[in-house]
């Protein structure tokens, strides 16, 4: 049976519904809490309801399954712009959302990164921010978020074993001094609330056949469709959200799998369509009312715009590594993630393991590369160890998602630019995250080190930012709007800025936060 | 690779021919045969044969098999079938041959390298680079060679090789974790 079809469904005129849009991590977990609260909740996803069985083995063709291809365009002196200009960003079109491709890798913010401007200081051509909230407020909501998605080494839950990349990074690690183990992944070590534990596929970008790795598409979405209190319509994209003469937004439209218009009625609007489509669903909703969009009085809107400081080293070594087997994301090096300017920047970085398959080993390794030097490095592949450098970026005002009105969407409508300048701080980042990452795998042997550019952007964030206050962000400290009091942010453009860490527990421990938070607040009758 | 005799006579006029250069290759071993053929239709074989030794020094792996650039040869010949692909093949092909005083595939190997060289950037270049660095890695006979187990690994690794890596110490379990009975 499939998830949706025995669901409880609202009519298209019920204005009692909350309607929430987008099905990843920040909606799906949103509108099972919801749910589970008895409040009739409309999820409106864009992409198709597959199922686990429906996913590839194969990175061409899952990624030509799965990925948001509506266009986009770049513009800017980040590296992406010239090497995937209509590409920048790897979020999935689908139910569940970019929890269908996502690693797994489930982190907490650490304390300081809350008070980015306190901490960090005054950077110039940074637009830094402490966040409206602390980390003591969202521990409670942390651990929720780590039990829901069984994230090992917590709740009890044993860490993953090891595989051959993990080994190559763990033997660097031992010599250079660092710690290093197999992390806090939303993965299934053993079987768990029904899941079953890993295989050591290592298709975990491709989506996890064995439901081993938390995804929204097989939890959050089918409980709260069990409550009777939630409706799923895959293939539905919304096109603008609209709202009433006293500025309160009432309806959203949306196109249906037939392209035909509909109209859904709204008490409440939580949008959370990755940090690219949600501020360009508020820009393209302008009305004389809010003729720069909604919530936008502050015109930070799009703004401040973070992908995360990011980076590739990749290692060859004398023996064979055949580092895709197993868990994508197999170790975690944390001991560069604090701040310490001595290194020549503020704020840190993450260095955890990564592979790809050999057709996105070709098409990443060095975006536009030929020749000799390339296909040495594609001859080794077999011996190539992997890792992911990922690292806090610094918000700015500058970096920013605008409507490009020259280019629309099947549906009409003006589709999202993307506009990124590495600022001073990410570049030194960088360069010393990739020094760090080769001295690992030359402290072990290695033939030859890469240093490989960003891939198109996995983590994408802060373009509606929470502030404490409306001047200098979109948001509140719960993702309610500065300006519509029943419009929510409900994902990573919440993010005032974006630490050193994969966000997705943050943005998952946030939903759940702001569901406790709006119930309580439509059962007092305050929004 | 589903090059068989009948659909090239069914298809086309032109085609492909080659023989698997490593008779003891991994692609030799999933290979039905060592003759290979490759049916072209929106190219002359003349320009299938060029595209595929321009995309072998695009590309160059000293010991992977002419088989699996044809594969790119294959790709670039179904996009020719949109008419300006196929001139901005055909007048790359013939740019290559009259920079070349002639018939470009009889110079040398430097010469026809420098003359490659010479394109990289313009359209007909990136448009072989681009075709190519998706085509030529994504295939079976490629992941044989390169040693990725593609799609093999649906079922998984676990009891697979996942961490059979032996020449560097074994992490303790306290970073690693139990393998699951
Ligand atoms: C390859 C890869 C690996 C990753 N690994 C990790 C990791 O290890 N750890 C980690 O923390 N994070 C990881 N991430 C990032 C993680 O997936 C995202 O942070 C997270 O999914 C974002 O949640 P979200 O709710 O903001 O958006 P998404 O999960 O992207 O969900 C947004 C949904 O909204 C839908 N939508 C958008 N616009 C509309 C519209 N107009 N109408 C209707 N629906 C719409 C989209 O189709 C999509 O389904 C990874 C991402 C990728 C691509
Ligand atoms: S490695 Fe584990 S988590 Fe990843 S796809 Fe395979 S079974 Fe799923």
């Amino acid at each position: 049976m499939s998830l949706t079809e025995k669901q409880k469904t609202f009519s298209h005129d019920d204005d009692n519904v909350v309607v929430i849009i987008g099905s990843g991590a920040g909606g799906g977990t949103l509108a099972n809490e919801l749910a589970q609260q008895g409040i009739d909740t409309v999820v409106l996803e864009a992409g198709a309801l597959h199922t686990t069985a429906d996913f590839l083995a194969d990175e061409w063709a899952s990624f030509n399954q799965l990925a948001w291809l509506d266009p986009r365009t770049t513009s800017g002196s980040f590296r992406l712009a010239r090497d995937f200009s209509g590409l920048p960003a790897w979020i999935v079109k689908a139910v569940g959302g970019t929890t269908i491709h996502w690693a797994g890798a489930s982190l907490r913010l650490q304390p300081h990164e809350f008070k980015a401007r306190t901490t960090y200081g005054d950077i110039k051509g940074a637009n830094l921010l402490d966040w409206p909230i602390s980390y003591d407020d969202l521990e409670a909501y942390y651990a929720n978020a780590e039990d829901r998605m069984g994230v090992t080494r917590t709740n009890g839950i044993g860490g993953l074993p090891g595989n051959n990349n993990f080994k190559v990074m763990h033997a660097g690690a031992q010599k250079l001094g660092y710690n290093c183990n197999t992390g806090h992944m939303a993965i299934n070590s053993a079987p768990r609330k029904g899941r079953l534990s890993c295989q050591q596929r290592g298709f975990c970008f491709q989506g996890c056949r064995f439901g081993a790795k938390w995804s929204t598409l097989y939890t959050d979405l089918p409980e709260g469709i069990a409550t009777g209190h939630m409706e799923l319509r895959a293939e539905s994209h919304v096109a603008r959200i609209e709202h009433d003469k006293k500025g309160r937004v009432n309806a959203v439209v949306y196109f249906d799998s037939d392209g035909k218009e509909q109209r859904q009625k709204a008490r409440v609007v939580a949008v959370a369509g990755n940090s690219i489509e949600t501020p360009r669903l508020l820009l393209n909703s302008a009305s004389s009312m809010f003729p720069d969009g909604l919530a936008n009085r502050s015109g930070q809107v799009g703004r401040n715009y973070m992908r995360h400081m990011t980076g590739s080293v990749y290692a060859t070594f004398e023996k064979p590594v055949h580092m895709y087997r197993g868990t994508t994301m197999a170790g975690i090096i944390r001991d560069e993630a604090h701040n310490d300017p001595s290194r020549g920047f503020v704020a840190g970085y993450e260095m955890e393991t990564l592979s790809l398959g050999l057709p996105f080993m070709a098409a990443f390794l060095n975006p536009g590369a030929w020749g000799r030097e390339f296909t040495h490095s594609m001859d080794q592949y077999a011996h190539m160890a992997g890792m992911w450098l990922v690292g806090e970026d610094m918000p700015r005002e500058s970096n920013r998602i605008t409507l490009n009105p020259d280019i629309k969407d099947a549906h009409g409508m003006p589709v999202a630019n993307v506009h990124y300048d590495d600022h001073d701080n990410d570049l030194a980042m960088r360069e010393h995250a990739f020094g760090r990452g080769e001295a690992i795998y030359n402290a072990v042997g290695a033939l030859e080190t890469i240093r490989t550019p960003p891939y198109p952007s996995t983590h994408n964030l802060g373009s509606c930012r929470m502030s404490a206050r409306a001047e200098d962000g979109v948001c509140n400290s719960v993702g309610q709007s500065h300006d519509i009091p029943n419009l929510f942010i409900s994902d990573g453009s919440q993010f005032t800025t974006s630490a050193a860490e994969n966000p997705t527990l943050t943005i998952v421990a946030l939903a759940v936060r702001q569901a406790e938070n709006l119930g309580r607040m439509l059962k007092q009758g305050t929004v | 690779m589903s090059l068989s005799r009948r659909a090239f006579l069914r298809n086309s006029r032109n085609v492909l021919v080659g023989t698997l250069a490593f008779s003891n290759g991994a692609i030799a071993l999933l290979a039905p045969s060592r003759a290979w053929s490759l049916p072209l239709n929106h190219l002359s074989e003349a320009e299938g044969d060029t595209l595929l030794k321009v995309t072998r020094y695009i590309f160059p792996h000293a010991t992977l098999e002419d088989a699996v650039y044809a594969l790119v040869v294959k790709d670039l010949d179904s996009a020719a079938a949109d008419n300006t692909v196929n001139n901005l093949l055909s007048t790359g092909v013939r740019t290559l041959n009259d920079r070349s005083g002639g018939n470009w595939r009889n110079l040398g190997t430097e010469e026809q390298f420098r003359l490659v060289e010479a394109m990289a950037g313009s359209p007909f270049f990136e448009k072989i680079r681009s075709t190519a660095v998706v085509s030529l890695y994504n295939n079976e006979l490629a992941f044989a060679h390169f040693g990725y187990q593609g799609s093999a690994g649906d079922g998984g690794y676990l009891y697979a090789g996942f961490n059979d890596l032996d020449w560097l110490p074994e992490p303790p379990l306290k970073d690693s974790g139990v393998i699951p009975t």
